[in-house]
C-alpha cells in the first residue's frame, strides 16, 4: 500500500507498513505452539459400525496401543455409546483421546431408531459445552472439550452398494459431526471389486445428498495431498496388532493361509491414508471445523429453540439474561412445586403409618389384656384346685390320725402283751 | 436446562488411562521393530500452519504525558513508522483540552508472519491543570472494547473469527524524575492494572545514571508493592515453578527505563539505532545503556502470547462476570426500573 495514504481510524482498515529491521514477533506460532504443548491437545473419535466391523482392532492399530482389555459385552437391547479417555504421549505433545464406540449398532431387528442415539450422544457433548460458555463464571480454557471431533463411520464390506440403515444414520449425523466412511476388513474384498464397491459408495452418498468430511484444500501445503485423498474416500482398511515376520521386519499384518495382508502396505489397504489424513495432516482442521461449524450450528438451533433472538443490539445482552432468568425461574417454580408435591405426600404417608401403627399398638394392647386375663383364669384354677388338694390333704390327714388313735386304742388294749412277749424273745435272745 | 429424554442410549463414565506411545522399539537380538511412529505430534506443525494463515492480532495502548518519547518507543518497537504522530501528514502539536482516544492499525509482516498492529493513544493525559478522573476516558475505552466482545460473542449468528479489539497492553510511562511515583502514576496504575495489563516503564532514561536509575526503581516497585498494584506480569497469573522463575526475574527489573529513537548512527562499524549528543551516543538496543532490548524481548519475543491470554481469559473474563451477573441485578429489580449503574465503567 502506497505510503501517502493518509491512516484511517482502527476498524475501518489497516495499512501495510515495512519494517526496517528484525521486530522478532515471528516468534508468536511459536509462543502458540508452546502455549499449546503446555496445555496438551484433546481429539475425540466416535467409530460408528456394526458389530464385527473391527472398530477397537482398527483404533488399537491407529495408535499403536491396545486400548481395551476385552471385547464389550454385547448384551444390552439397544444401541449404547461406550466411551472411553487415554493419555498418550509422543515426544513432548500430550494427547487426550477419547475414543467412543457404539455397542450393538445393527443389532437389533427394528433399526429405525439405532441413529438416535448415537445423535443424542453428539448433541449431548455439544449441550455439555454451550452450558460451559454460558455459565457466569467459566474456565474454558482448561475445559475437557468431549466434542466429536471425527467420525469414523464403517461399512460392511458386501461388495454391493450401501446399506439403507448406512445412508439414514450418515444423514442424520453429517450436519452434527464430521464424517469419514471407511470400509472395513477390507481384504474381504478383491480389489476389481473394492474399486467398484468405492464409486458406488461414492454415488449413493451423492446422491442422498450425503455431506461426508472434505479434507481441507485450501492451504496450498496440503491442498495437493488432501484432494488426491479425498478421491480415495472412502478409504479401504484394514486393521491388526498382530505381528508377522516379512523379511527380516516384524509388521502388522493378518496372516492367511494364503498369503499375508500387510496394514501398512499401501498396495494392500488405505490404512496408511487413514492415518496419514486423519492424525498426521489434518488434525487440526478436523477439530477446528467442529467447533466453527457443527458446533456453531448446534449452539444457533439450540438458541433459537430455547427463545432467543438476535433483535437490537442495545436489548442483546439483556434478552439473553432476560430469557435465560424467566427460564431458570420457570424451572425452579418447577422444582419447587414438585418439592411441596413430594412434601405433601411425605406428610400423608406418614400419617397413614402413623394410623397403621396405633391400630397395631391397640391390637397388641388387647392381646396383652387378654393373656393376662386367660393367665389370671388359669392361675385361679390352679389355686382352687391346689385348695382342694389342701382340703382333701386336710382331711385325708384327719383321717389318718383319727385311724392311728383307733388303732393306738386297740393297741393299748392287748399292747402290754405283745410287749412281755417281746422281752421273753430278748431274754431268749 | 435440557431434560434428557429416557432413552437406550448410557454414556460410561471417562476412564482414564495412560498409555505409552512408542515410536522405535529395539527388541534384543532380533529385527528392529518399527512401530512407525502415529504422528500426533504431527498436530504442532498443523497449528503452526493454521496460525501462519490466520495471522495474529495485537492491541497496545501507550499511556504517558505528551512529551515522553511515547511515539518513538512504538516506532523504535516495531522498527517502522507504527504511531500516528509519524501517520498523520499534519500532526497536532497542540495539546488537547480533553483526553482523546486514538486509535491507529497497520499490518505487519516479519518471515511470512502477519500481525495486525493497532496502536491507542492518549494525547492529553495528565496534560491539565485538573488531572482528576483523567483515566475515566481510558477505562471506559478499555470497557467498551471488552463490550464488543461480549456482544459479538453473545451473538446467536456469529463470526467464525471475532475480531480482537481489546486491549491487550497498556505500556505506562513514567517521566524520569529520579524521586517517586507522582500520585497521577499510582492512581491511574492502581485502577487500571485491575481491567488490563500494565507494562510500566521509565520514559527518557537517558537523563538518568546508572545509580539513579536503580534508586529510581527501587522506589517504584516499593510504591507498587505498598498500593497494592499489580503490574504484567502478576503474580497470582504465574502458571507453574517454570513460569515463576521467569517471571520473578522479569518482576525484579521492572519498570524498564528505556530510551527510544529511530534514527540510525554509526558506531563502531556499524549501524545502529541511537540517540546522538555531545558527549556521546546512546545505543538503543544496547543492554549497557538502557533497558529497551529486554522491553521489546518481554513484549514481542517471548510474553506476547501470555500476554493476549492474561487479556483474554481473566481480563475479560472478569469483565464479563461483573456484566452478566448486573444484567441480572436489572432484570430481577422488584419495581422494574434498573437501577443507574455509574460503577460500571469506574472501579
Amino acid at each position: 500500500m502506497a505510503s501517502t495514504e493518509i491512516a484511517r481510524q482502527a476498524g475501518e482498515g489497516a495499512r501495510a507498513v515495512p519494517l526496517a529491521g528484525h521486530v522478532g514477533f515471528d516468534s508468536m506460532p511459536d509462543q502458540l505452539v508452546n502455549k499449546s504443548v503446555n496445555h496438551g491437545f484433546c481429539f475425540n473419535i466416535l467409530c460408528v459400525g456394526e458389530t464385527g466391523l473391527g472398530k477397537s482392532t482398527l483404533m488399537d492399530t491407529l495408535f499403536n496401543t491396545k486400548f481395551e482389555g476385552e471385547p464389550t459385552q454385547h448384551n444390552q437391547p439397544g444401541v449404547t455409546l461406550k466411551s472411553n479417555t487415554y493419555e498418550l504421549q509422543e515426544s513432548n505433545v500430550r494427547l487426550k483421546l477419547t475414543v467412543v464406540n457404539t455397542v450393538g449398532f445393527g443389532d437389533q431387528i427394528n433399526k429405525e431408531d439405532s441413529y438416535k442415539s448415537i445423535v443424542e450422544f453428539i448433541d449431548a457433548q455439544f449441550e455439555a459445552y454451550l452450558q460451559e460458555e454460558l455459565k457466569i463464571k467459566r474456565t474454558l480454557h482448561s475445559y475437557h472439550d468431549t466434542r466429536i471431533h471425527a467420525c469414523l463411520y464403517f461399512i460392511a464390506p458386501t461388495g454391493h452398494s450401501l446399506k439403507s440403515l448406512d445412508l439414514v444414520t450418515m444423514k442424520k449425523l453429517d450436519s452434527k459431526v464430521n464424517i469419514i466412511p471407511i470400509i472395513a476388513k477390507s481384504d474381504a474384498i478383491s480389489k476389481s471389486e473394492l474399486a467398484k464397491f468405492k464409486i458406488k459408495i461414492t454415488s449413493e452418498l451423492v446422491s442422498n445428498g450425503v455431506q461426508i468430511y472434505q479434507f481441507p484444500t485450501d492451504d496450498e501445503s496440503v491442498a495437493e495431498i488432501n484432494s488426491t485423498m479425498n478421491s480415495h474416500l472412502p478409504f479401504a482398511v484394514v486393521g491388526s496388532t498382530e505381528e508377522v515376520k516379512i523379511g527380516n521386519k516384524m509388521v502388522k499384518a493378518r496372516q492367511y493361509p494364503w498369503g499375508t495382508v500387510q496394514v501398512e502396505n499401501e498396495n494392500h489397504c488405505d490404512f496408511v491414508k487413514l492415518r496419514e489424513m486423519l492424525i498426521r495432516v489434518n488434525m487440526e482442521d478436523l477439530r477446528e471445523q467442529t467447533h466453527t461449524r457443527h458446533y456453531e450450528l448446534y449452539r444457533r438451533c439450540k438458541l433459537e429453540e430455547m427463545g432467543f433472538k438476535d433483535t437490537d443490539p442495545d436489548s442483546k445482552p439483556f434478552s439473553l439474561q432476560e430469557t435465560y432468568e424467566a427460564k431458570r425461574n420457570e424451572f425452579m417454580g418447577e422444582l419447587q412445586k414438585k418439592e411441596e408435591e413430594m412434601r405433601q405426600m411425605f406428610v400423608q404417608r406418614v400419617k397413614e403409618k402413623e394410623a397403621e401403627l396405633k391400630e397395631a399398638e391397640k391390637e397388641l394392647h388387647e392381646k396383652f389384656d387378654r393373656l393376662k386375663k386367660l393367665h389370671q383364669d388359669e392361675k385361679k384354677k390352679l389355686e382352687e384346685k391346689k385348695k382342694s388338694l389342701d382340703d382333701e390333704l386336710n382331711m385325708f390327714k384327719q383321717k389318718k390320725t383319727a385311724a392311728e388313735l383307733l388303732q393306738n386304742q386297740a393297741q393299748q388294749a392287748g399292747g402290754s402283751t405283745t410287749l412281755k412277749r417281746d422281752k421273753e424273745r430278748k431274754n431268749f435272745f | 436446562v435440557s431434560n434428557s429424554s429416557s432413552s437406550t442410549s448410557h454414556v460410561d463414565v471417562f476412564q482414564y488411562y495412560t498409555l505409552p506411545c512408542i515410536s522405535l522399539l529395539y527388541k534384543a537380538g532380533g529385527p528392529v521393530v518399527d512401530f512407525s511412529y502415529v504422528g500426533i505430534d504431527a498436530i504442532l506443525e498443523q497449528m503452526r500452519r493454521k496460525a501462519m494463515k490466520q495471522g495474529f492480532e495485537l492491541n497496545i495502548m501507550v499511556v504517558g504525558q505528551s512529551g515522553l518519547g511515547k511515539s518513538t518507543l512504538m516506532n523504535t518497537l516495531f522498527k517502522s513508522k507504527v504511531s500516528r504522530k509519524s501517520v498523520l501528514a499534519t500532526a497536532q502539536e497542540k495539546i488537547p483540552k480533553t483526553i482523546e482516544i486514538k486509535s491507529i492499525s497497520h499490518d505487519i509482516e516479519e518471515k511470512g508472519v502477519r500481525m495486525k498492529l493497532t496502536v491507542i493513544d492518549t494525547p492529553g493525559f495528565g496534560d491539565q491543570i485538573n488531572n482528576e478522573n483523567c483515566w475515566q476516558p481510558i477505562m471506559k475505552f478499555i470497557n467498551d472494547q471488552y463490550e464488543a466482545y461480549l456482544q459479538e460473542e453473545i451473538n446467536i449468528n456469529r463470526k467464525k473469527r471475532i475480531p480482537d479489539s481489546r486491549v491487550h497492553c497498556c505500556i505506562y510511562f513514567i517521566p524520569p524524575t529520579g524521586h517517586c511515583l507522582r500520585p497521577l502514576d499510582v492512581e491511574f496504575m492502581r485502577r487500571l492494572s485491575k481491567v488490563v495489563n500494565i507494562v510500566p516503564v521509565i520514559a527518557k532514561a537517558d537523563t538518568l545514571t546508572l545509580e539513579e536509575r536503580d534508586f529510581f526503581k527501587k522506589k517504584i516497585r516499593e510504591e507498587l508493592r505498598a498500593n497494592g498494584i499489580d503490574v504484567y506480569p502478576q503474580k497470582e497469573f504465574d502458571e507453574d515453578a517454570e513460569d515463576r522463575m521467569i517471571n520473578e526475574k522479569i518482576r525484579e527489573m521492572i519498570p524498564f527505563a528505556v530510551v527510544g529513537s529511530d534514527q540510525e548512527y554509526q558506531v563502531n562499524g556499524r549501524r545502529l539505532l541511537g540517540r546522538k549528543t555531545k558527549w556521546g551516543t546512546i545505543e538503543v538496543e544496547n543492554i549497557a545503556h538502557c533497558e529497551f532490548a529486554y522491553l521489546r524481548d518481554l513484549l514481542i519475543r517471548t510474553h506476547m502470547q501470555n500476554i493476549k491470554d492474561i487479556t483474554s481469559s481473566i481480563h475479560y473474563e472478569m469483565y464479563r462476570v461483573r456484566r452478566l451477573n448486573e444484567n441480572n441485578t436489572v432484570v430481577t429489580h422488584a419495581n422494574g426500573i434498573p437501577e443507574h449503574h455509574l460503577a460500571a465503567h469506574e472501579m
